[in-house]
């Protein structure tokens, strides 16, 4: 149990943890723009910390933690736009975000114009 | 170390269960694609602990990366769909 090992086990329960705290958050949350916050940030910061975990396992110099390097990079930069592309899509499909602040709610009543 | 891989893929199993929870209840499509999207993230981690439980990493490295760039591809395929449809309610 070297000391490598001992940091990618830490790694990987703390991923593992992140991970779990973003499927609740997919369930508990209200509104699916404040969902997309438990996909966008917290799965991917799981995601990251469980393979930056496997990258200490292997060693941190060998074809395998090299490849898992490719994977750490590519995930840590679609996971977030993915979520992103489909707020936007989501947005112009006409989701309104639940929870409008008061201030502008109010004016736009005041004026009657629905957005 | 070996169990502890196999615990952990035993949870995420289990966690897995959580998103198709809300890609079956999910109001609106989009709900069900965020859905889709996390269990998609989860699978990932899932084959890499596979590949550690049958020793041949290798192999499951690279089914990994693929599947971190399906997923991917998905979801903005998906997002597209529905931007098209958009415009043209419009």
């Amino acid at each position: 149990m070297s000391i490598l090992q001992i940091l990618a086990i830490f790694l990987i329960f703390a991923g593992a943890f992140f991970i779990s705290v973003g499927s609740i958050g997919l369930i508990r949350l209200p509104d699916f723009y404040s969902r997309c916050h438990a996909t966008g940030k917290a799965d991917t910061l799981g995601l990251l910390l469980v393979i930056s975990g496997f990258i200490f396992y292997e060693g941190i110099i060998s074809l395998h933690s090299a490849k898992l390097l490719i994977i750490l990079i590519f995930v840590g930069l679609t996971s977030p736009t993915a979520t992103h592309a489909l707020a936007r899509a989501a947005f112009s499909f006409g989701i309104k975000p639940r929870f409008v602040d008061r201030e502008t709610k109010s004016k736009k009543e005041k004026k009657g114009r629905t957005k | 170390m070996h169990s502890f891989f196999t615990l952990m893929a035993v949870y995420l199993t289990i966690i897995i269960f959580v998103p198709l929870y809300r890609v079956l209840t999910g109001p609106r499509l989009m709900d069900r694609m965020l859905g889709a999207g996390a269990i998609g993230t989860k699978t990932m981690v899932l084959i890499l602990l596979i590949g550690y439980m049958f020793d041949r990493i290798d192999m499951f490295i690279d089914i990994t990366l693929a599947y971190a760039v399906l997923n991917f591809i998905g979801v903005i395929a998906i997002a597209k769909y529905v931007e098209r449809i958009a415009r043209k309610k419009k």
